[in-house]
This record gives structure tokens, sequence and C-alpha cells, in this order.
């Protein structure tokens, strides 16, 4: 299926952060590709929400409500 | 200004619907009265929550189809096929009933006048929405940023807002339309979909650096997208938005 | 609790027989499709499924090779923890005893390897004894990509995220792994009539 982008999320994200993230650089800890959050592809139908490079298509950042809680792991992104 | 929108938390509000007005047979604009409501950048939208008896929920994202000074809040939705939350929108929705929502949500995929321009607008089916509340603020500005709006649908029945396109065509502001199906008889439009080509015989060049604003399927925005960077324009003056199916199930 | 909005249902969801629908479940008529990732699309002469890691020797089979196998029409119900049930699935796929059958093995723990790097877990008897396949059709015709064509687990008694779409292969393991999910919080066994959908469940 194809994906759709990063502005999918943005209220998931806003919860999240505490703040407005889509205008936010992301940069790909795999390729190094750096992007809006808005840009990154996003798999949203699944049991939790993933993340992807745009350019690599490697995971960027997983989310997961559970219980109430979303975690978020993002250990695909990094700090710049 | 009005309508600035100050990004924060995020709580759940609960809005009254007032009207609702068919745009085309699928489709309605769901007009909102929701006090409180804090105003919104034109291209933002917000997330809507739906509840049933036994707790059961589906939550949609829909973008904002009025502009920031218009004085209401405006959602436009399409009846999908096989939704959950669209039929239930668009074919059981009440004026008086509540509908709960959150935001204005959204920084990336927004337009206001001091962003400049030229403004290039470039929708595919329901993606004009957001791109309808970018055109009245462009206008609401005294246009001065000039502004042009390609818009791809499968037919001319499926076009939103045709009147209200139909009116500022008729004042020389730049619509283009292009019908992917049948179109009527003495067509004169573009009838395929968007292509490198239509971008550029439509849109303005690289060089006179356009500000773009891509809104509709993830197949068209790419389309799109890719276009618009093989015409040699700044990626960074493309801004995309997809829009699809956001609910956990199809 | 929330505001309830007038008049919504959700999905259609029918009366609910317990002894065919897991609790937490609803029927659905569709089939949803779920992806953690952009749909692979692996050519049948590069495709193998492989059984790998704690055995013996590792065995491979190529598309022609693993189509010669028996294989077996299986109807079942499948249930996913995002709470869509879908009764009656019919599907056509070589059992796990037969390939698990090629190789020698003590290790008591599976993790199932996809395409696109999908992983999920599973204890070796939850494959054994005609509770697993790998598919490769669906309703009579040749498995579709997005449903995980051109090959997927099917481990129906489980939670449908251990039935791996695009599955190249097992590694056995003495020590359980976690796979994508289950590292995220979903549960290690994800038994439906359990309700095993997270950690703790």
């Amino acid at each position: 299926m194809t994906a759709l982008d990063g502005n999918a999320i943005a209220g998931l994200l806003q919860e999240v952060f505490g703040r407005e993230m889509t205008t936010v650089n992301g940069i790909c800890a795999s390729c190094g590709a750096t992007r809006p959050m808005a840009e990154l592809n996003v798999y949203l139908r699944a049991p939790g929400t993933v993340v992807r490079c745009a350019s690599c298509e490697d995971v960027v950042m997983v989310l997961v409500t559970i219980r109430g809680i979303t975690c978020v792991d993002l250990r695909g992104l990094d700090a710049g | 200004m009005a309508g600035a929108a100050i990004p924060g938390r995020l709580n759940w509000q609960l809005a009254t619907v007032r009207e609702l007005v068919d745009e085309t047979a699928r489709a309605k604009s769901i007009v909102l009265e929701l006090p409180g409501w804090p105003g919104h950048r034109a291209g933002q939208h917000v997330d809507v929550r739906l509840t049933a008896h036994d707790g059961y929920q589906a939550q949609r994202s829909y973008s904002i189809a009025s502009a920031p000074d218009d004085g209401h809040l405006v959602l436009t939705v399409e009846r999908l096929e096989d939704g959950e939350v669209s039929p239930y929108l668009v074919d059981e929705l009440r004026a008086g009933d509540e509908l709960e929502l959150r935001g204005p949500i959204g920084g990336y995929f927004v337009w206001e006048q001091s962003l400049g321009g030229p403004l290039f607008l470039v929708a595919g089916g329901s993606g004009v929405v957001p791109l309808r509340s970018m055109l009245r603020q462009q206008r609401a500005g005294g246009s001065e940023v000039p502004v042009r709006l390609l818009y791809s649908a499968r037919t001319l029945d499926d076009i939103l807002y045709r009147d209200e396109l139909a009116r500022l065509a008729s004042v020389d502001v730049d619509i283009r339309l292009t019908l992917t199906r049948l179109p009527p008889d003495g067509w004169q439009g573009y009838q395929r979909r968007i292509d490198p080509e239509m971008l550029e015989q439509v849109g303005w060049s690289p060089e006179e650096r356009p500000l773009v604003y891509v809104c509709g399927p993830s197949g068209f925005v790419e389309t799109a997208a890719s276009g618009f960077v093989a015409l040699g324009h700044d990626p960074q003056r493309i801004r995309t938005e997809r829009f699809g199916p956001t609910g956990s199930e199809r | 609790m929330a505001p309830i909005s007038r008049g919504f249902v959700g999905r259609r969801r029918s009366g609910v027989d317990p002894v065919r629908v897991p609790p937490g479940q609803y029927v659905t008529g569709d089939f949803p499709v779920l992806s953690a990732g952009p749909t692979p699309h692996t050519s049948l002469a590069e495709w193998s499924f492989t059984i790998r890691g704690a055995v013996d020797a590792p065995v491979s089979w190529t598309w022609e090779e693993f189509r010669s196998l028996p294989t077996e029409t299986v109807t079942a119900d499948i249930h996913c923890v995002t709470k869509w049930s879908k009764l009656d699935t019919v599907w056509s796929g070589v059992s796990l005893d037969v390939l698990l059958g090629a190789v020698s093995t003590t290790a008591g723990y599976v993790t199932a390897f996809s395409d696109g790097g999908y992983t999920t877990n599973l204890p070796r008897g939850d494959l054994t004894r005609g509770r697993a396949w790998i598919a490769f059709a669906y309703d009579g015709e040749p498995l579709a990509p997005e449903h995980g064509g051109p090959a997927r687990l099917l481990v129906p008694h489980l939670y449908f995220w251990k039935s791996a779409k695009w599955v190249r292969g097992l590694e056995l393991r003495d020590r359980d792994e976690p796979g994508f999910w289950e590292n995220y919080g979903y549960h290690n066994h994800g038994d439906p009539w359990q309700e095993q959908r997270y950690q703790g469940d």
C-alpha cells in the first residue's frame, strides 16, 4: 500500500512531543537524508505507526499506543 | 493577525454542526460552530473523533476548507466507498449534532501572505480542500501574491467548489482543470493525468521561484513533486500533503 | 468517556458468536490491508525460502522447489490485533510440518523473517502439528502483493501479526528473540482466545 506522509500524524506527533513537529527536520540515521518530518513516509494501518525515510525506506520512527500510553522509538533518527 | 494559531497543547473540543452544504453527490461541507476556536492558518487540518455507544472510537483527519478570516470553521468531506467515518459525516450528521475535534494541526503545509509567491496550487481530487483555504486567504490579502490553481479530478461532477472556482476564473484568477475520465462535450481544458508538460505550461518557471503546494492521493503527489523537481524547481519550495485512508482498517 | 456521536456505529459489526470470535474482536467482510512498510516486489526467480540457524544444516527452496512440495487447502478464521476478524478465509499453502521436517533441530524458538525487514517470533511448537503454513494463494488466486504475496506465513491460531507477510524464511533459535511488534510491547505469544494483545496481558 502507498504510504502517507508526516502530515497524517501531525496531531499524534504534537500530542507526543508537545509541539508542532512537521516542520522539524529529521535526519535518517541510516542514509543521512534530511527532510522535514512532514515529508517522511508514514504507514499507519498497522499495530503501530511506522515512519520511514522517503529516500531509503529504513525505519526512522515507530509510535505505538498501548493501554493509552504512546511510546516512540526514535532510534532511526539522528540528532544531527 | 486574525486566525493565528498558537501551537501547543492539543485538546479535544466539542463543535456544533451549524449547517451541511452539498458540494457534489459524494461530498458535503460541514459548517461548524466552536466557541473558543483560536483560528487557523490556511492549509491546516483537524482530527475528528467519533464515539459509538459502546465506546468504540474512530478518528480521521480533515483539512480545513474555510479561510482564516471566513468566520466559521468549515470542513469538506468526501464519502469514501468503503469508509467508516466519511459515510457518517456525509450521510448521517445533522445540523445541531456535536462533533468532537482537535486542532488546528499542522505547520508545514500552510500558506500565508508573508510567505509570498508566486503561489502555485496543485490539487488532486479532494486535495483541493486545503488549497481552497489558501486561495481564499490569497484573495483576502488583496490578491497581491499571484496565484494559479491546477485541479485534477475524474469528471466535472467531482469538482468541488465549482461555482466558486467559476466565479474566480471569471475575474481572471488562473484556474485550470484537468479531467481524467469523461470530459463533457466541448471540453476545452486538459483531459489527462498531470505530467511535467502540463505543470510547465500552467505553472511558473523555476527562475520565477514559485511556492508550490501539492495535495491529493499519494500517487498524484509523487507524480507532481517529481515532475516539478525534474523541471528544475527548488525542492525546498515544494510542499506536499498526501491524502489517503487514515483509519486502521480499510 | 468521550461524548457519544449520535447515530455512529462504526463498521457494521455483525452479531458476535463467542464460539467463533475471540473476545474484543468484531467480524469484517473485507480484508483490510495493514502494513508497516512499502510492499516488496520480489520476483519468483529471486524468491527462496530458507530454514537456518540452530539446525544441523540449513535448507533452502526455490519457488519451483517450494511449489512442488505437497500443498493443502486451509479454511481458517483470522484475527487481527486491531480488532477485526475474518471468518472462513481460504488459503493454499505448504504445511510447516513438511518444511520443518526437512531440518534436524532441537531449537525451541523461531523467528520468521520477511522481505523488507519484518520479523516475528514464535515457539516452534506453534508452527507444527498442522497449525501453520507458508501460504501462496488466497481465495483460489495467487496471493496478492499487498496481502503478502508471493508467500506469507499463516498461523491462524495466533493474532495475525504473527502471520508474517512476504516471508522468506525461519531462523531457528535456542533462545526466544522478540520480533518487530513484540519489541514494541505487543504480546510475545499472541493467543487471541486469551486476548494476549500486549505484554502483560
